[in-house]
């Protein structure tokens, strides 16, 4: 799946795969965060971003995921320059998107755009952990809704990988606002008779698993990803209690009836395919 | 209806007003604007969740849902209503009571009064994103009417849940956020003490509401409790009569259609 050709295009490197994650651009090795063991980019980049040592699900960026998931060549991204405009002009925000932008090489939150998995045409994202560990505000809100759109005027399927602290604190209320926003826009998909996937990754937590990724057709989950409406810590402080070991992993929210499938990175594209095949809509079937 | 406000007041001090006990509760706004409510318990599912009342009645005649987070009378109906946080079974109260209004064209009216969705191990296992995100799509599909009315604390998505509505009203000193202003301080600056400066940067009064378009009107207070009831049922009754002249459609898509003009940017 992951061959010499995907190299070929620079942004899909594995150097740049890594952007802002787990090592500073263009290292051609990383510490696994979890065993501290080394690892070469490129030996990372064959175990679809899941150390060889221990198993950890590395974070994986937006572009990556692309590599990962869709086609060679078939992703057509769409609103690339979107971007917040703080609209609050909530201190210190400025220079926290600009951190952003230099560290995840993106503009926002979120990457958006239309693709093929295993030939089947679908509408695209990928949330951006390198950007703001992938919070929702404006941008990412209006993006994923005119994603909806563009998928409904062209009666495509979603497939959306979720990743997110949540709403972004530093546009307020307008974050807020962005959970009905999309809630809105995905119903209006959903009653079009379309089909809508999520892939929640870790984290999926706050504003965005309390609206669009809970409300997929299908909600798969990738091992050991954290998924939840309160953080654990904001719950230990809360309750005082201890949290319980696997508490919001994926593995929990499979057992509670929240999620439909784990998937691991193994095998996941055909997976998918698999599962978008099963939804082409009747008349273009 | 106006777009004046209360006096001049330090913002963390409407914070902390917004949070008294004092203040009117839902019930007694649900008592003074729709007097024959019926209350209805139970989320059909696993529990009744005292932090949400739902109920049946009339305002001006016409039939209506009434929604509401409760924060409670005293001190023991408080701590029964978990402070007015609801758990996920709270949300599939007003789930399965959005169901019901749209089945018989009901207009739901909603009162928010909470500081967040209850926040522990117990709705986290019962899935407390799931049961707010139903509640935002369910309430995205209705074709009947729905007005908001923010009455103390508006806290982030278990206030929404309650909130995606056609009209969205607040009283002139309550407040709507995205979290509360001693989270923003901890997550933004790692300190607490900061909660002043949060409390002015989140832009979370009734005004700043008015100036992002969040909401769609002030409701003043009155010179006693009994004229801001006034002023609330007001509202709430000129909202009804515009809106019960709209067809259910238009309603639907009016309703996305206002959220949707939220947060848009030009490239």
């Amino acid at each position: 799946m992951l061959n010499k050709k995907l190299f070929k295009n620079p942004n899909l490197a594995p150097e740049n795969l890594h952007r802002g994650l787990v090592q500073p651009a263009g290292l051609p090795e990383t510490a696994c965060p979890r065993c501290n063991r080394r690892v070469s980019s490129e030996q990372l980049a064959k175990a679809f971003w899941v150390c060889p040592h221990c198993g950890l699900y590395h974070k994986v960026s937006a572009r990556a995921r692309i590599a990962l998931t869709l086609d060679y060549n078939s992703f057509e991204e769409m609103d690339k320059d979107y971007a917040s405009q703080d609209p609050l002009r909530f201190p210190g925000y400025q220079d926290k998107l600009a951190q952003a932008r230099r560290q995840s090489g993106e503009q926002e939150g979120v990457v958006t755009g239309t693709g093929r998995v295993d030939g089947i045409p679908c509408a695209f994202f990928a949330m951006e952990p390198g950007f703001m560990m992938g919070s929702m505000g404006t941008a990412v809100g209006e993006k994923i809704t005119r994603l909806f759109e563009h998928a409904l005027r062209h009666r495509l399927s979603v497939l959306g990988f979720t990743l997110s602290g949540g709403a972004r604190v530093q546009e307020g209320i307008l974050s807020l606002m962005q959970m009905a926003k999309v809630s809105g826009a995905v119903r209006e998909h959903s009653d079009a008779g379309l089909f809508y996937l999520a892939v929640l990754c870790d984290p999926t937590t706050g504003g965005v698993a309390a609206s669009f990724a809970m409300q997929a057709d299908i909600i798969l989950a990738e091992p050991g990803a954290l998924i939840g409406f309160a953080g654990p810590r904001v719950i230990e402080q809360t309750t005082r209690q201890k949290l319980p070991e696997g508490f919001q992993r994926a593995e929990f929210q499979l057992e509670h009836g929240f999620v439909n499938r784990i998937c691991p990175r193994e095998g996941q594209k055909s997976l998918i395919a698999q599962l978008l095949r099963l939804h082409v809509p009747p008349e273009d079937a | 209806m106006s777009e004046q406000t209360a006096p001049v007041q330090n913002i963390y001090e409407r914070v902390q007003a917004s949070r008294r006990h004092d203040r009117p509760d839902a019930l007694q706004f649900i008592r003074a604007i729709v007097p024959d409510f019926i209350e209805l318990h139970g989320d059909r599912r696993f529990a009744d969740d005292a932090a949400i009342v739902a109920g049946l009645g009339t305002l001006s005649g016409q039939p209506v849902t009434v929604l509401a987070l409760e924060k409670g009378e005293n001190n023991a109906d408080r701590l029964r209503r978990n402070f007015g946080s609801a758990q996920p079974e709270g949300y599939r109260k007003t789930l399965y009571q959005l169901r019901q209004a749209e089945k018989f064209r009901r207009p739901v009216l909603c009162f928010v009064d909470t500081a967040g969705a209850a926040c522990g191990i117990g709705a986290e296992e019962r899935g407390q994103g799931s049961a707010i995100a139903e509640n935002l799509w369910e309430l995205m599909g209705l074709h009947v009417p729905v007005i908001s009315l923010i009455i103390g604390e508006g806290g982030s998505g278990g206030a929404l849940a309650l909130a995606t509505a056609n009209r969205v009203y607040m009283l002139d000193d309550a407040i709507y956020s995205v979290l509360s202003p001693e989270g923003a301080a901890s997550i933004i600056w790692k300190d607490a003490g900061r909660v002043q400066e949060a409390s002015e940067s989140l832009r979370l009064t009734a005004q700043d509401m008015l100036d992002l378009r969040v909401i769609d009107g002030i409701v003043p207070q009155g010179q006693s409790q009994a004229g801001t009831l006034d002023a609330a049922r007001a509202a709430m009754t000129r909202a009804l009569a515009q809106l019960k002249a709209i067809p259910p459609e238009r309603l639907r898509r009016e309703r996305y259609l206002r959220f949707r003009g939220l947060g848009v940017l030009i490239s």
